[in-house]
């Protein structure tokens, strides 16, 4: 065999479907099944049978869903490994649940098109079909990449590469007392430093809080609507979330000029949020809602920028125009039922620009179809999983980067050596690299060459 | 164009510190090896400090040493000053170093090659490779004789196109008042290696005896000093201090009074300098903040009063130097015995030879030291060796010996150089390796010993030596695990003197061990079975039972990346053959034409789903 832990991941396309199927595989296969699956008859699952029961999550005992399962003994499943199927009821939390109390018994989440590479590998798929393997791979991870950039440009980033390069600093300052002995450099300073590590674990922390994954499967992606004053924002929020009838939950403003709205978008939940119109002004009131307003631009995963496609392009809407730049977004013309105005053109980078008519309901499917083809890729791939899954494994590196931070903390306080304190720093930051990209040991030297006269 | 006569297994051009260890290793290994030298008299001179080790560096030394290499006990027998840096920073970063009688260290070099059966070393400059079809077979010089060889190391240091810079002034030489190569570099171009520029400096050597000392801070080696071979036990020779100097304000006003004939600050100088080893001038610059640079006054042997003053490098005009030096409390009637002077040279970019430091290009020919772009003895000797070594088994048709990153830090650098390339000069951190904690000094050895008894480099003397402590270390592991002792047993004074109220139960010795406050002396007081157990066989076992966690953890992580390391890459893949690379990938994989899928993954912009298709591929052509 050529890999030897145990993976798992969805293998239903994400959405509102009558099943979903988590698939697991390799060596730790049939003591998970024991552990997991509590079966209504006697005996254990048997190769190759359906068995009916419920999933059970065996650090609470808690029952997450019936399920149908089924084991497949290696050699004979896709894999030519160990396999477990679960069946389990449909819908995005739930299949999600499932998957997270597999992960939770030590799985890791399988790689792009990793169930079809074992399969190849073992054997299974012959040498012609190889190419097809590799296509699917490659289609799979860039369709992850992207959407990891994506999120990169998002909430995450401007905060975690801020805490990266505090770290990265702290490692240099480390580093710099370790190789550099005899270099007439600034004793180091355990206390700084500590206090430095100290305030990122705090911050990596509440990133973490909000991050657990139910939260963040409630949430959903984050779509904004922005615009000058009167260009029809709350009629779309309210045509958006007519036209679907399927609010989950309705959350209040945050402060009375925000209004976050989840709707369900064929599966995949969005979280609308609602903004004052944008304008200059010297209201105090008015001011404070134009500020959360523009702070909530740089923070949502997605903007759609409303313009009143009857009225003339203003200072308003170029203020706004400013505000967006290198944001994804979509441009939408209002009051497409109207005579246009000829001079509302625009020239940004957007993902879409669409006509639409909040009154009519024109253009709203094709809006819908936009913003789910942004977060999901569109046609039948499957790399839908990854809105979720890609945070799941975020969550994964952060929770990492805690546990090495505290561990340095603990540490310090003890006096441990400056060499394993380095470890510690360095293992913090190659898993907070998996979200923000390596910091490599040349990275390091600079900030040391920067930072000190090295030189003897 | 004469013949000689004679058909050599392994070549080796220049006599550095490269070089040395190159001939040694092949020689040693039974083949019939040439050193070739444009001056006899500067065989393994030290052309810039009189020091062996440091951080990092101090590690390298003992690699080459457990390899079966010759720097560690060079500097064992001529060392002056002996020092352990970072004794409190952790095991994996503790490091010898130690100053060098630079005369007697250059002696003995010369000495332990002339004694060396199967190896000739002779004077001459080699102008022209000889290539047929690709594969290198032999060398010519300057005075008209060819020499056929198997195969060829060139170790040209900062020879090729060497060039002296004293202020605005600047002549060829390959190092003051040495000869440059010229020929070669042309040569090498024209063979299709991108050839480079890079730039070092060494600072002015000074006369000790118009020098205060009394004015200076004295800092002693340790007592007893430390060898760095592990073949031996003691030094006997006495030590040497150095002395602390400080730069001071007028020191600056004056080099920055120079800047305007600066070769470096005016342009003249093309080559990148490294940025840990800054000349004086570009610290005043860079740092304008700070007050004072601390310099080492390192004698350059027991018997000459020629000093080294350590950071002081600069390629400011002699009249500047002078002014500058006598700024400096202590010097203040200090004469210059030798100007300071920055070098530039040239480099072949090593992203084009494999880890076993084979060029791609020429077959059958190896670079090994500054050629490569690195900087320092101890770099050129780890790369020496290595060459050495595989062009000794390349020309018994054996496959070579490539270091993984896990395994030392000549694999790291080797590795680091010809994946990443280097644009300055490359030099040794204990920063740049990932497995830190496993590549230790202190167990070089156990890391090197068997690889060099496997290409019949190490002395069998000294391979029986390590068998019988390696099982040592493993009993005494075993012993430890196995003692167990009741706190009842232990006397209160014990308890009180190392905490251990909160024992329970019966505990092992290992467990005594693991915590941070027990040493090996304390365990042989609570039970004198564990006295008399030698040094070495202590030190090891505590250790790894103190820090088994932290190691623990990296050798997961060195299992995890070792299936990649182990999977080659055919000389001959088409990269453009293969669907599913992207561009840019493509264009990477064939410019570095990695040779193991590990190292293709640490290249640049390289991405998982790239050596996914890679592996596959390979698995799909070669039904593996």
């Amino acid at each position: 065999m050529y890999h030897e832990d145990t993976i798992a991941a969805i293998s239903t396309p994400p959405g509102e479907g009558g099943i979903g199927i988590v698939r697991v595989s390799g060596p730790d296969v049939p003591e998970l099944a024991a552990q997991l699956i509590r079966l209504s008859g006697s005996g254990g699952l048997q190769s190759h049978r359906f068995s009916y029961g419920t999933l059970v999550d065996p650090a609470t005992g808690d029952v997450v869903d019936e399920v149908m399962a089924v084991l497949m003994r290696a050699p004979r499943s896709y894999t030519r490994e160990d396999l477990l199927e679960i069946q389990c009821h449909g819908g995005y939390l739930l299949v999600q649940r499932v998957l997270e109390t597999v992960l939770r018994q030590g799985v890791r989440l399988a790689e792009p098109g990793e169930f079809t590479k074992r399969a190849f590998l073992n054997g299974r798929i012959d040498l012609v079909q190889a190419e097809a393997v590799i296509d699917l791979i490659r289609g799979k991870s860039d369709a992850a990449l992207a959407l990891a950039q994506h999120q990169r440009e998002g909430l995450l980033s401007g905060k975690l590469e801020e805490i990266r390069s505090r770290l990265a600093f702290a490692r240099a300052l480390v580093e710099a007392h370790i190789d550099f002995p005899e270099d007439d450099i600034d004793s180091a300073s355990m206390k700084q430093i500590r206090v430095a590590v100290a305030s990122a674990l705090t911050d990596v922390s509440l990133l973490l809080d909000g991050f657990s994954a139910g939260r963040v499967l409630r949430e959903g992606v984050s779509v904004l609507i922005a615009g000058k004053p009167n260009v029809g924002k709350s009629s779309l929020l309210n045509t958006l979330l007519r036209e679907k009838r399927a609010i989950v939950t309705a959350i209040p403003g945050t402060t009375r000029d925000l209004i976050e709205e989840i709707v369900n978008i064929k599966g995949l939940p969005v979280r609308l949020v609602d903004t004052a119109g944008i304008r200059e002004t010297s209201d105090p009131v008015e001011w404070e809602g134009v500020r959360l307003a523009r702070e909530r631009l740089a923070t949502a995963d997605l903007v759609l920028f409303l313009l009143d496609g009857s009225r003339d392009w203003d200072e308003d809407d170029e203020l706004i125009r400013g505000e967006l730049t290198g944001r994804p977004c979509i441009v939408l013309r209002n009051k497409a039922d109207l005579p246009q105005a000829s001079s509302c053109t625009v020239t940004m980078d957007t993902l879409a620009d669409l006509r639409i008519s909040t009154r009519t309901g024109e253009g709203v499917d094709e809006l819908l179809n936009a913003i789910h083809r942004i977060f999901i890729g569109g046609e039948a791939i499957d790399s839908r999983e990854y809105v979720a899954l890609s945070r799941v494994r975020h969550r994964d590196a952060l929770q990492e980067c805690c546990s090495r931070l505290e561990q340095f903390l603990q540490n310090v306080d003890s006096g441990g050596e400056l060499e394993l304190l380095a470890i510690d720093l360095r293992d913090a930051l190659s898993s907070l690299g998996k979200v923000t990209g390596e910091t490599t040991t040349d990275e390091v030297l600079d900030l040391i060459f920067s930072s000190f006269c090295i030189g003897k | 164009m004469h013949y000689y006569e004679k058909q050599y297994d392994v070549i080796v051009v220049g006599a550095g510190h490269a070089g040395c260890e190159a001939a040694l290793a092949a020689a040693r290994m039974g083949c019939s090896a040439l050193l070739l030298t444009i001056n006899l008299d500067a065989v393994a001179l030290m052309s810039c400090n009189p020091a062996i080790g440091g951080l990092a560096k101090g590690h390298l030394v003992r690699e080459i040493d457990a390899l079966g290499g010759e720097m560690g006990k060079n500097i064992d027998a001529t060392g002056i000053q002996f020092r352990i840096l970072n004794t409190r920073k952790g095991p994996a970063v503790r490091a010898s170093r130690a100053q060098a009688d630079k005369q007697q260290y250059r002696l003995r070099m010369k000495t332990v090659l002339e004694r060396q059966p199967n190896l000739d070393l002779k004077q001459g400059e080699v102008t022209a490779l000889v290539v047929e079809q690709g594969v290198v077979t032999g060398v010519e010089t300057k005075v008209g004789l060819r020499f056929s060889g198997a195969t060829v190391v060139i170790t040209t240091g900062t020879f090729m196109r060497g060039l002296i810079h004293v202020g605005l002034t600047n002549y060829p030489g390959g190092r003051a008042g040495d000869l440059p190569s010229i020929g070669l570099s042309d040569q090498l171009r024209d063979l299709g290696f991108r050839v480079g520029r890079l730039k070092t400096g060494t600072p002015a050597r000074l006369d000790g005896s118009s020098i205060n000392f009394s004015l200076l801070e004295p800092q002693q080696g340790d007592d007893p000093p430390a060898p760095f071979s592990f073949s031996n036990r003691v030094i006997e020779q006495s030590q040497v201090p150095c002395h602390i100097a400080y730069t001071n304000e007028r020191s600056h006003d004056i080099i920055r009074a120079g800047l305007d004939r600066s070769p470096l600050y005016s342009g003249i100088i093309q080559g990148v300098g490294p940025r840990y080893c800054p000349s004086i001038e570009d610290k005043v610059v860079r740092f304008p903040e700070k007050i004072r640079h601390q310099s080492f006054i390192e004698p350059e042997g027991r018997d000459t009063v020629e000093v080294y003053p350590s950071g002081l490098s600069t390629s400011l005009p002699v009249d500047v130097q002078i002014a500058f030096y006598r700024s400096i409390v202590g010097l203040e009637r200090v004469e210059i015995m030798r100007p300071a002077y920055a070098i530039e040279y040239d480099y072949v970019d090593p992203i084009q030879i494999h880890a076993s430091l084979e060029t791609k290009l020429i077959a059958n020919l190896y670079h090994a030291g500054q050629i490569n772009g690195t900087s320092g003895y101890e770099e050129a000797a780890g790369q020496g060796l290595m060459a050495g070594i595989n062009a000794a088994l390349r020309s018994r048709g054996r496959e070579p010996l490539v270091l993984r990153r896990d395994e030392a830090y000549i694999g790291v650098m080797i590795d680091d150089l010809v994946t990443l390339g280097t644009t300055e000069p490359y030099r040794m951190f204990t920063s740049r390796a990932e497995y830190r904690l496993l590549l230790r000094e202190d167990n070089a050895d156990l890391r090197l010993r068997e690889h060099g008894h496997r290409v019949g480099l190490l002395a069998e003397k000294e391979y029986e030596e390590f068998m019988v402590k390696q099982e040592h270390i493993a009993t005494e592991l075993a012993r430890l695990k196995s003692t167990k002792i009741l706190p009842s047993d232990i006397s209160p004074a014990t308890v009180e003197a190392y905490g251990l109220h909160d024992l329970q139960n019966a505990v092992t010795f290992e467990e005594l061990l693991r915590r941070p406050e027990v040493t090996y002396e304390d365990l042989a007081r609570i039970d004198p079975d564990f006295a008399g157990v030698p040094r070495e066989v202590r030190e090891q076992a505590e250790i790894q039972v103190k820090y088994r966690g932290y190691i623990e953890r990296q050798q997961l992580e060195v299992e995890r990346s070792i299936k990649m390391e182990g999977t080659k890459l055919p000389v001959e893949i088409d990269y453009d053959a293969i669907s599913g690379l992207t561009g840019e990938v493509r264009e990477k994989l064939k410019v570095h034409r990695p040779d193991t899928l590990g190292q293709a993954g640490r290249i640049p912009g390289m991405t998982p789903a790239a050596l996914a298709v890679i592996s596959l591929t390979l698995k799909a052509r070669g039904g593996a």
